[in-house]
């Protein structure tokens, strides 16, 4: 019998790196940023402290956060946020349940939010300090506008997606509105209203943001502002690391709670 | 005779246009309700102008603010930071797609910055480019490019098997692969990408325009706000919300034109 050829290849054996090479790319790459930032920072390549050392920031950033006046604009904007959110959020569920829930109404207003939706709302700015003055006020106002559009149209979506038998079910205990939006509409569409609430707190958020920017003696959009007119740069680094960690925190909690993640994507 | 006026009333809210002209009439009846309630009184002109001073208004803000020169600055500003988002962002998408341990540790962090709020480093921005039109392109650039590079990575990644199969059966060589089987078949989906990126650019551009007061149509807003000409900055925002809108509008229409029947 002819013996088929065995091969034995010791070397051929595959490499095995203490880490998995994605995590250890992702390692790579981000020690590669931080060493240009560091070679850059160092060099003064760019103008004079607009790169700040990674210590500076570091430094910024802790002071930052262990200055109580940082909180109180912190839970200004936080306010803010909030009750934009309640406002446009509220609203923007009304809408997108009436648009929703009746062909004819979507058929003659919903084209305007779809269009009115990409819009830029800071434009709507100097309207609303008319409108709510130089306080809070105009920058909730910003954030409810923001906040409502996404809210409004992921609602109406939601809405017209709903298994049609449910609603039967309602109807055939005679449900009222109120029980048919709160017993039927809300649950069967709980995912199109979390996102919608993400998208709109995602936008809110901005809204809000470049209001305190625009005009204001407070919030942390005020303190970015402020920063760049003082020039104080490790500090608008660390008020922007900041910033960032909240948005996409904010996100993906709402993303958790909401069982966003547990949708399967088809 | 009332029976038959509601059954025509009916027939026309459920007519092809029927809805359209009902929404169109209840928003030209809303604007003369404020119109009324302006003049009577009832709300203060000094903070909501009439409609019909605003309507006014558009020739005069039209002729001597130079609208037409600030909408070809603001279009210039979009159309570069789109060139610039259409080049670096496919070629992200090529470059995610091509090497794929790349794309595995880097999507999530595209789809993360998709998601940030880019807009709020404006200061950042006016630091490094200075107030200029080169600050208001590169915020643009940098709100459009997640988008594009995710939406050139999803596209190219659903090209059909066969087509790649077809691709393989010829022999083609990888270069050949791209240029004639991928990059065809993800075509339509770059371009819903490319969309998304210009209206992100766009909403960028005229924000920034707006908030460092330089460059066209957001600093039309602006100024005439500062100068507290109410119904010249009524006219403006509507102004401007038009040529959002037709943009859009065209952008969709452009997308529909160019996708493929499935």
């Amino acid at each position: 019998m002819a013996e088929t050829g065995r091969l034995s290849l010791p070397s051929a054996r595959p490499l095995r790196l203490p880490v998995h090479p994605v995590t250890a790319l992702r390692i790579g790459i981000i020690v590669a940023v931080l060493v240009i930032w560091e070679l850059v920072s160092a060099s003064g390549w760019l103008y004079r402290d607009v790169v700040p050392s990674l210590g500076a920031i570091g430094k910024a950033l802790y002071a930052t956060l262990s200055d109580p006046s940082f909180y109180f604009h912190l839970y200004t904007t936080f306010y803010e946020i909030g009750i934009a959110m309640v406002i446009g959020g509220v609203s923007g569920l009304a809408v997108g349940i009436l648009l929703g829930g009746s062909k004819f109404m979507s058929r003659a207003y919903e084209a305007y939010l779809y269009y009115l939706g990409p819009c830029p709302k800071i434009i709507f700015f100097p309207i609303m300090i008319m409108w709510f003055g130089v306080g809070p006020g105009s920058k909730v106002a910003m954030g409810a506008i923001s906040c409502f559009f996404p809210v409004a149209l992921n609602v109406a979506g939601g809405m017209r997606e709903i298994d049609k038998v449910l609603i039967r079910v309602g109807r055939s205990f005679r449900a009222n509105t109120w029980q048919m939006v709160t017993k039927i509409y809300l649950p069967a569409m709980r995912h199109p209203v979390i996102n919608g609430m993400r998208l709109g707190l995602g936008v809110a958020l901005i809204g809000t943001l470049l209001a305190e920017t625009k005009l204001s003696n407070r919030g942390i959009g005020f303190l970015v502002i402020q920063a760049y007119s003082i020039f104080n740069m490790p500090q608008m680094y660390a008020l922007l690391i900041i910033l960032f960690v909240i948005a996409i925190g904010a996100n993906t909690v709402i993303g958790r709670v909401g069982g966003l993640d547990t949708i399967k994507r088809t | 005779m009332s029976e038959a006026a509601v059954a025509a009333g009916r027939a026309f809210a459920r007519s092809r246009y029927g809805p359209a002209l009902i929404g169109l009439g209840s928003f030209v009846a809303f604007i003369m309700l404020v119109e009324l309630l302006i003049r009577v009184g009832l709300i203060n002109r000094f903070i909501v102008p009439m409609p019909s001073d605003i309507i006014a208004a558009f020739p005069r803000v039209i002729e001597e603010e130079q609208v037409l020169h600030r909408f070809v600055l603001t279009a210039t500003e979009a159309l570069s930071a789109t060139i610039l988002v259409t080049v670096l962002g496919v070629t992200g998408g090529v470059l995610l797609h091509r090497y794929l341990l790349l794309r595995q540790a880097t999507e999530t962090w595209v789809a993360a910055i998709a998601a940030a709020p880019l807009v709020l480093m404006y200061p950042l921005y006016l630091v490094i480019f200075g107030r200029s039109a080169l600050t208001i392109v590169m915020m643009g650039f940098t709100a459009g490019l997640a988008p594009v590079i995710l939406k050139t990575l999803e596209g190219l990644s659903g090209t059909r098997r066969v087509l790649i199969n077809v691709g393989k059966s010829f022999n083609l060589t990888p270069s050949q692969q791209f240029w004639k089987i991928l990059f065809p078949a993800a075509l339509p989906t770059i371009f819903v990408g490319l969309r998304l990126g210009l209206i992100f650019s766009l909403i960028n551009i005229v924000g920034i325009e707006f908030l460092i007061n330089f460059g066209g149509l957001g600093q039309l807003i602006n100024e005439l706000a500062e100068r507290y000409d109410l119904p010249g900055t009524y006219a403006a925002i509507c102004f401007v919300i038009l040529v959002s809108v037709c943009v859009f509008v065209l952008m969709e229409r452009l997308e529909r034109w160019l996708r493929p029947v499935d």
